[in-house]
């Protein structure tokens, strides 16, 4: 079995347009959701993390004309284009994959004012895939992946998975999902939407916050690709199902602790800290404290990112893996924002503010509709 | 060289017919899927009430699956985590997209419902049928314009390799505004007693689809 390194990545939300921009502002104890009041999203207000459209268009006319490209296709293009300049792969070469991990996609393009903006065919995520693969000449039909909130950790398990397998030699993976009129209104019919910023792990979260966000993350067979001098590897991850319920988290933690205990199994070492999915709605963040408990784990530093740029759906596993490799890069545990006071039954290491100390590998989980859960795992060489 | 794996039973949902390795079981009568899928679940005695709560995605692959395995009791031989369900399409979730945003488009009547939004994932279907079958392994769920079958076939291939699953569900569960069709298959290691109906290959699994149309 072929080991896997983070060749490059990216991270576009509202805090800023690279991975370090993001970083920079997370360490501040900055969050990029407000207040958002947009008719045209809602007829209530909400809490989310929007990116700036004028910096977006703006960033973008560098690469291309705005007016060609939707709002989901100019971010993932903007977080690619960062993340393989100056890279020295061929994007030609067969042995080179596209992952898109989304859940929505274009999905404002539903919207009727919308509707004939770009073709009917716009719509299928397929299409939108491949729309970019010819954007930047990848080769190979680009794969989709559609997994509800674990979208992101499962294509990277998968990228990891066909270059173990010796299938591809490099996998470029972005995960990109828009806030919408589509997913605002339906979180707020399932009363999931916070009344504030969301408070992930705490006693008195109340919801999650969505926040639009595009990542990528370069995969590679050959550790010379890497751009950071520190080479992470990515270990093994799993995929579990609740077969409990289609909306509500397991009450058990089942399916979550499955995934984590098959790669406890796999890897001697203990584990240096958790990110966590931690959207901060009540029955999320206990189930999540109920299976890492299973899993012996409670006395190990966790964190939620969402506390800065929000749930960001199809997005979030692959920008909060990014962030947790800075994290082990730079050697810092970045807190949990807009934790305070403990609210779970099975109490957790809540990491509660910025620390710097050694840490060697990092346990990413995530859960979602459908009953899914995953987990997968980041170590330095 | 190593093994092909092998498929132990396929079933496939037409608007012409659904089929059980390869043998007509069910002759459409119409091109309603709401009729068919009635009628198919009443004729099978198929009993399960959360069916009818389910989009028309999951009812597809619910059904494909409930007829694929209706011989078969694959919890006496594998432990629920061994059981993978990988499914691919074109649509995504679009027929329930559709559905909630119209939900949404008057402001006079916006009545938005979680009972459809869950739906507009596409990977629900997968969650649906591992709830009915206690199946607890590998999920994933792929969108492409047509079925990969060189893709998938090399997927399921190593996470057979690598033991993430000992049994996986897999298959072609699509619904598109008028137009659905399924092509599940129950994917096994061959063993000395079982060899299967046809080996998991691409060519294989490509022909049998090609079938259908």
């Amino acid at each position: 079995m072929r080991d896997v390194f983070i060749a490059s990545d990216n991270i576009i939300t509202s805090l800023g347009f690279t991975t370090i921009e993001n970083a920079n502002i997370m360490l501040d104890g900055n969050t990029g959701i407000c207040l958002v009041e947009d008719k045209l999203i809602a007829p209530f207000p909400f809490y989310a993390s929007i990116i700036d459209s004028v910096k977006l268009n703006s960033q973008f006319s560098c690469i291309a004309d705005p007016y060609h490209f939707s709002r989901f296709e100019k971010m993932s293009i903007c977080s690619i284009k960062d993340a393989i300049s100056g890279m020295d792969i061929d994007y030609a070469d067969p042995r080179t994959l596209f992952i898109l991990s989304t859940t929505k996609g274009n999905i404002d393009l539903l919207e009727s004012e919308n509707k004939n903006k770009y073709g009917k065919d716009r719509i299928y995520l397929w299409n939108t895939a491949r729309l970019i693969q010819h954007f930047f000449n990848f080769s190979n039909e680009p794969v989709v992946i559609s997994n509800a909130c674990i979208s992101g950790v499962q294509a990277i398990i998968t990228g990891t998975r066909l270059i173990n397998a010796g299938i591809y030699d490099n996998v470029i993976i972005n995960g990109t999902d828009i806030v919408s009129e589509f997913v605002i209104s339906g979180f707020n019919s399932f009363k999931s939407l916070s009344t504030g910023p969301c408070r992930p792990f705490d006693k008195t979260r109340d919801g999650l916050s969505l926040g639009e966000g595009s990542g990528t993350i370069i995969l590679t067979s050959k550790p010379s690709l890497s751009k950071s001098k520190e080479k992470i590897l990515v270990g093994e991850g799993f995929t579990t199902n609740d077969a409990n319920h289609i909306s509500g988290p397991s009450r058990t933690g089942e399916g979550l602790f499955l995934a984590i205990n098959r790669l406890l199994k796999k890897i001697p070492a203990e584990i240096d800290f958790i990110s966590a999915h931690g959207t901060a709605t009540p029955y999320n963040d206990e189930m999540e404290s109920i299976a890492i408990t299973r899993a012996e784990l409670q006395s190990v530093p966790v964190n939620s990112f969402k506390g800065y740029w929000g749930h960001t759906l199809g997005a979030a596993g692959i920008i909060e893996s990014v962030m947790s490799v800075y994290s082990l890069r730079n050697n810092v545990l970045i807190n949990t924002l807009g934790y305070h006071e403990m609210g779970l039954t099975n109490p957790l290491a809540i990491i509660d503010r910025v620390i710097r100390k050694e840490i060697n590998n990092c346990l990413k989980i995530a859960s979602g509709f459908g009953g899914c859960n995953a987990a997968i795992i980041f170590c330095k060489k | 060289m190593k093994k092909s794996l092998i498929v132990s039973s396929f079933c496939s949902v037409t608007k012409k017919e659904v089929t059980l390795n390869n043998k007509v079981i069910y002759k459409g009568s119409g091109n309603d899927f709401s009729d068919l899928s009635n009628d198919i679940y009443t004729k099978f005695s198929i009993g399960y009430p959360k069916f009818h709560k389910m989009d028309n995605l999951s009812k597809l692959g619910f059904l494909s699956v409930e007829l694929l395995l209706s011989d078969k009791n694959l919890n006496l031989k594998y432990p629920g985590e061994e059981i993978g369900v990988i499914f691919m399409n074109s649509a995504s979730s679009l027929d329930s997209d559709r559905h909630h945003q119209d939900t949404l488009s008057n402001r006079e009547n916006y009545f938005p419902s979680p009972s459809i939004f869950v739906y507009t994932l596409p990977n629900v279907v997968i969650g649906e049928i591992c709830i009915r079958h206690k199946f607890y392994g590998e999920g994933n769920f792929f969108v492409a314009e047509k079925f990969n079958t060189d893709f998938l076939v090399s997927y399921i291939e190593e996470l057979f390799e690598c033991n993430a699953i000992q049994c996986c569900i897999a298959g072609w569960v699509e619904f598109d505004g008028d137009d659905f069709e399924s092509l599940v298959f129950l994917i096994e290691k061959p063993d000395k007693t079982d060899i299967g109906i046809v080996n998991f290959e691409t060519d294989i699994i490509r022909n049998i689809y090609e079938k259908l149309k």
